[in-house]
């Protein structure tokens, strides 16, 4: 098995780019991959505690709560990029990680493939 | 001991959004990411501007008066600073009406020993060919 590492910059709400990021981590880690999923600009919104579940606006956390539990999947938040939007490691559910870009770049250079999700 | 080269490819236009910001604070990150890594592994990073993304590198930017965000000018400088490779597409660049003229070629005034090179598409292609992983922003 091999180990995906995605980057996703777009809004959780505004965006369908996180739900596809989301969708295909989940596939992947079914299919028993690794994913790493790095979030930045506003995909930092993804870890934002208090997220509400309204009809016809994207909720993720349910899936993203059974990937990290799966043991196969880390995502780890821009702490810059965050901070940047009001949120905090406080403010962050657990979970997530929280870090600087090398992360990113650090998940690259061990991984079989990228997909890099950019912002728009 | 590895090096894996990581192409950051700009195409996105300044400012419209922060997508080419963060295309070179990810490629400036480069700088860091030993700290993560094996000893001796690192990324080797090289930064390329395409299509409409050639604009992020011209001079005399003016956004921390206008936006107060820093330039994109001044990251390519850091860029240059820290000795990225910085490929700008010749091409594309005179499309625009542009010159090497028009261009951030240096960081001189802050210490920065390396220039960008204005290259045509061609010579861009052969390094992401030889890229092990590509970003596109």
């Amino acid at each position: 098995m091999g180990k995906i590492t995605i980057g996703c910059f777009s809004s959780l709400v505004g965006s369908m780019s996180l739900d596809f990021a989301i969708k295909f981590s989940d596939a992947a880690v079914k299919k028993g991959h690794e994913v790493d999923l790095w979030l930045s600009g506003n995909g930092t919104m993804l870890g934002k505690k208090g997220q509400s579940k309204f009809r016809d606006y994207s909720y993720l956390m349910d899936t993203v709560m059974e990937l990290i539990n799966s043991g196969k999947f880390k995502i780890t938040n821009c702490e810059a990029c965050a901070k940047a939007r009001g949120i905090g490691r406080e403010d962050t559910v657990e979970g997530f990680g929280v870090a600087s870009m090398d992360w990113y770049l650090a998940s690259a250079f061990s991984t079989d493939r990228i997909l890099h999700i950019g912002g728009e | 001991m590895a090096i894996k080269k990581i192409a950051f490819i700009v195409e996105k236009l300044p400012y419209k959004s922060e997508t080419s910001r963060l295309a070179l604070t990810h490629a400036i990150a480069s700088q860091t990411v030993e700290i993560h890594l094996e000893d001796g592994d690192n990324v080797e990073p090289v930064l390329a501007f395409v299509g409409d993304g050639v604009l992020n590198c011209l001079k005399n930017q003016k956004a921390l008066e206008i936006y107060g965000v820093s330039s994109l000018e001044s990251h390519v400088k850091n860029a240059l600073l820290l000795d990225l490779r910085v490929l700008v597409c010749k091409e594309d660049l005179e499309g625009f009406g542009l010159t090497e003229d028009s261009i951030v070629m240096d960081a001189e005034e802050i210490g920065g020993e390396v220039t960008t090179q204005v290259v045509p598409y061609e010579e861009i292609q052969q390094d992401l060919e030889s890229a092990d992983h590509l970003m596109f922003f």
